[in-house]
């Protein structure tokens, strides 16, 4: 059954307490950012198959905090392996989320890998991590993967900041303190 | 040996994480780097994870290092984008193939290009010349990464990593 993707990421975010948030570049930093945008929130304009390895570094980096990646399927089909290496590691505290909707959607909705039956559950599952339904996702000990299938739709856009050093910057003094200028 | 001093360097750097991918150079390097309780080595599939493993555990307060061969600076050019635009701190030691010496053809062109590519990108880049140089240049590439907020890289000379053919690299 498929669902719209903003309704999926405003749940997964609606009482996300101290939740700590990195979401792939395009359409999931959209959906983020109209959930509500916070500084708690790292919202990504490239790097593009990084998104589950900066929920690692920072599920590593705070072990006491819930980290929670959302991004598309096209992003995490190109950072593949980020998910061996998460395997490996085992962060309690790290869930992630892909919304797939099939399709690469900031260039033209053309459809990616997971259109042709491409299992990122199945990926996920090899390389040992809990794969369960999106909905419980935050709920159970780490690491948590997730696919949740969406209607490929065009939507308005809702930007968050683009510039990165301000994102960066805004994260940090909300995770840190004003001790994260001095660090 | 140089090994021994950049571990005593990053451990004095209170760096946290070490992500690499193994290099014949490094391997002395990423044995106390994971014998040390006040490091997490991180094993990656490719060099460019080592980026998204950086940028997120500084988001976290976190100081990470990464270690990797010239090769692997080729698969992390787009995501340097990333510490530049953002400004993340970073230090990658780059252990160099494709230089004098060199036993394997398809090192070359990579190694030929390390150093202008990581420029491209807008890595400040050091390149010790002798042994002795090595720890002053991490230390030095350390702080600037961590108090200017900058991406910076140590390239060691394959000279100083001496092997010389396939054989004795097998036998590491």
């Amino acid at each position: 059954m498929s669902m719209h993707r903003r309704q999926v990421v405003k749940r997964l975010l609606e009482n996300r307490g101290e939740l700590l948030v990195v979401a792939g570049l395009g359409s999931t930093a959209w959906d983020v950012t109209a959930a509500g945008d916070t500084p708690l929130n790292f919202p990504t304009w490239g790097a593009m198959g990084q998104a589950a390895m900066m929920g690692l570094g920072l599920a590593l980096a705070r072990p006491k905090r819930r980290v929670l990646v959302i991004t598309g399927d096209g992003e995490m089909l190109m950072g593949l392996g980020s998910l061996a290496t998460i395997g490996v590691q085992r962060p309690g505290n790290l869930a992630i989320v892909v919304i797939d909707n099939e399709r690469y959607g900031e260039t033209g909705m053309q459809e990616t890998h997971t259109a042709a039956g491409v299992d990122l559950e199945g990926v996920a599952k090899a390389c040992a991590l809990t794969v369960i339904d999106w909905e419980s996702v935050l709920g159970q000990p780490g690491p948590t993967f997730a696919v949740a299938k969406v209607v490929p739709e065009k939507i308005p856009l809702v930007l968050p900041p683009r510039e990165g050093a301000l994102l960066k910057a805004r994260f940090r003094r909300a995770l840190l303190g004003p001790e994260a200028d001095l660090i | 040996m140089w090994p021994d001093q950049i571990h005593a360097e990053l451990a004095a750097a209170s760096v946290r994480f070490v992500g690499y991918v193994p290099d014949a150079g490094h391997k002395r390097l990423i044995e106390l780097c994971e014998a040390d309780k006040s490091m997490r080595a991180v094993v990656l599939s490719t060099e460019e994870e080592g980026i998204g493993l950086a940028a997120g555990a500084w988001l976290g307060g976190e100081r990470t290092v990464l270690l990797m061969q010239s090769s692997g600076v080729g698969n992390i050019v787009n995501v340097l984008g990333m510490v530049k635009e953002c400004r993340f701190p970073l230090v990658t030691i780059v252990t160099m193939r494709g230089e004098e010496g060199e036993f394997n053809p398809w090192q070359v062109p990579m190694g030929q290009a390390t150093r202008a590519v990581l420029e491209a990108m807008g890595t400040v880049v050091h390149r010790p010349a002798n042994a002795e140089d090595i720890a002053p240049a991490v230390n030095a590439a350390l702080r600037l990464a961590f108090h200017s907020y900058a991406s910076a890289a140590v390239l060691i000379p394959q000279r100083a990593i001496g092997i010389k053919s396939f054989q004795e690299q097998a036998s590491q």
